[in-house]
């Protein structure tokens, strides 16, 4: 083959930090919204796009009509990647508007199930069932 | 921010909406350059249509014009795409396909940190776009399998040729994948479940 060969390399040593600090050198992006409920701008509930959430109650008149429609579309449970893709806002603005909403117990959620607690071989079968009904 | 007010939110439809029992989620991320089958193959495997979240970011301009450089910084929207399978009555799999690019995976927290694992979507035709996601993974040990997507006019080479080029070790699962096909899309995962299974009878 023409192509060039790839070099493998090792795993780094601190895999549970790799998120390079996204200001720490020049060009790297940054998050055009880091909007926080909070009247101090206090820390985002830490939502990955696969935590379920669910509404406890229906929207009052008083929320902000941002927070009414997750209530409604939260009826039923619904990840927070399905919660932007609908509402059509950026996934740092949804975990803003979520923070307040859990903070306040109008909704509840249900953090995802992610490799470092996995290695739960039960959990692989049943995804393996689940895949092969398909 | 457009938000254009709760009278324009379609939500899901009727038969896409998940039931109550539905609180245990868990991810997979579908990787690789730009045009090589990642939507195609989460739309083959996915119950709902699939959709789109974004992150906006801004970054500092390079000098392009003179705006830009009075301004300083740009906004850019980064999109993923996504489907979702519902595997039972609890348990919902989710499937991302993103950018090849490092930089913008730390705009999703734990995009790959969550996940179960990953698959490495590879065309023969521009096989160097992912070397460099390959080499991300290994580095973060996110746990992968390289799925070879079977263009009509793309090179065919013998697997093994295509294990040296990307210097995969021998325990990587390789497979070559119509990533149109719902049966095939559907075939990568189950050769990811199964190397992550594998990978947990080792451990214990």
């Amino acid at each position: 083959m023409k192509t060039p060969r790839r070099e493998r390399r090792e795993k780094l040593p601190s895999p549970s930090s790799p998120a390079p600090d996204p200001g720490s050198a020049k060009g790297d992006p940054e998050r055009l919204y880091v909007i926080t409920g909070g009247p101090d701008g206090g820390e985002r509930a830490a939502l990955d796009l696969v935590t379920m959430v669910v509404a406890c109650s229906t929207p009052s008149p008083t929320v902000q009509p941002e927070q009414a429609a997750i209530l409604r579309l939260c009826r039923a449970p619904l990840s927070v990647a399905e919660i932007s893709a609908y509402l059509r806002l950026p996934f740092s603005v949804v975990t803003s508007l979520l923070t307040d909403l859990l903070a306040t117990e109008l909704v509840e959620s249900r953090a995802p199930i992610v490799r470092a607690v996995l290695p739960d071989r039960s959990l692989l079968e049943a995804v393996m069932h689940g895949l092969q009904r398909l | 921010m457009d938000f254009k007010g709760s009278d324009t939110i379609t939500g899901p439809r009727t038969e896409d909406v998940l039931p109550s029992t539905a609180t245990a989620a868990v991810k997979v991320v579908i990787v690789g350059g730009f045009g090589v089958g990642k939507t195609t193959m989460v739309g083959a495997v996915s119950e709902i249509r699939p959709l789109t979240t974004e992150e906006t970011m801004t970054q500092a301009s390079i000098g392009v014009d003179d705006n830009s450089r009075i301004e300083g910084k740009t906004a850019t929207t980064v999109a993923m795409d996504f489907g979702r399978i519902s595997i039972s009555e609890q348990l919902i799999l989710y499937l991302f396909g993103t950018p090849g690019q490092e930089r913008f995976w730390f705009l999703w927290n734990g995009l790959f940190e969550g996940a179960l694992g990953a698959v490495v979507l590879v065309d023969t035709r521009r096989l160097e776009v992912s070397f460099d996601v390959i080499g991300r993974l290994e580095e973060r040990g996110v746990p992968f399998v390289v799925a070879v997507n079977t263009f009509p006019d793309a090179p065919s080479h013998p697997m093994e040729a295509l294990r040296h080029a990307l210097d995969l070790p021998d325990e990587v699962p390789m497979v070559n994948c119509d990533a149109r096909l719902r049966a095939s899309s559907r075939d990568v995962l189950l050769t990811l479940m199964n190397y992550l299974h594998a990978l947990a009878l080792q451990r214990s």
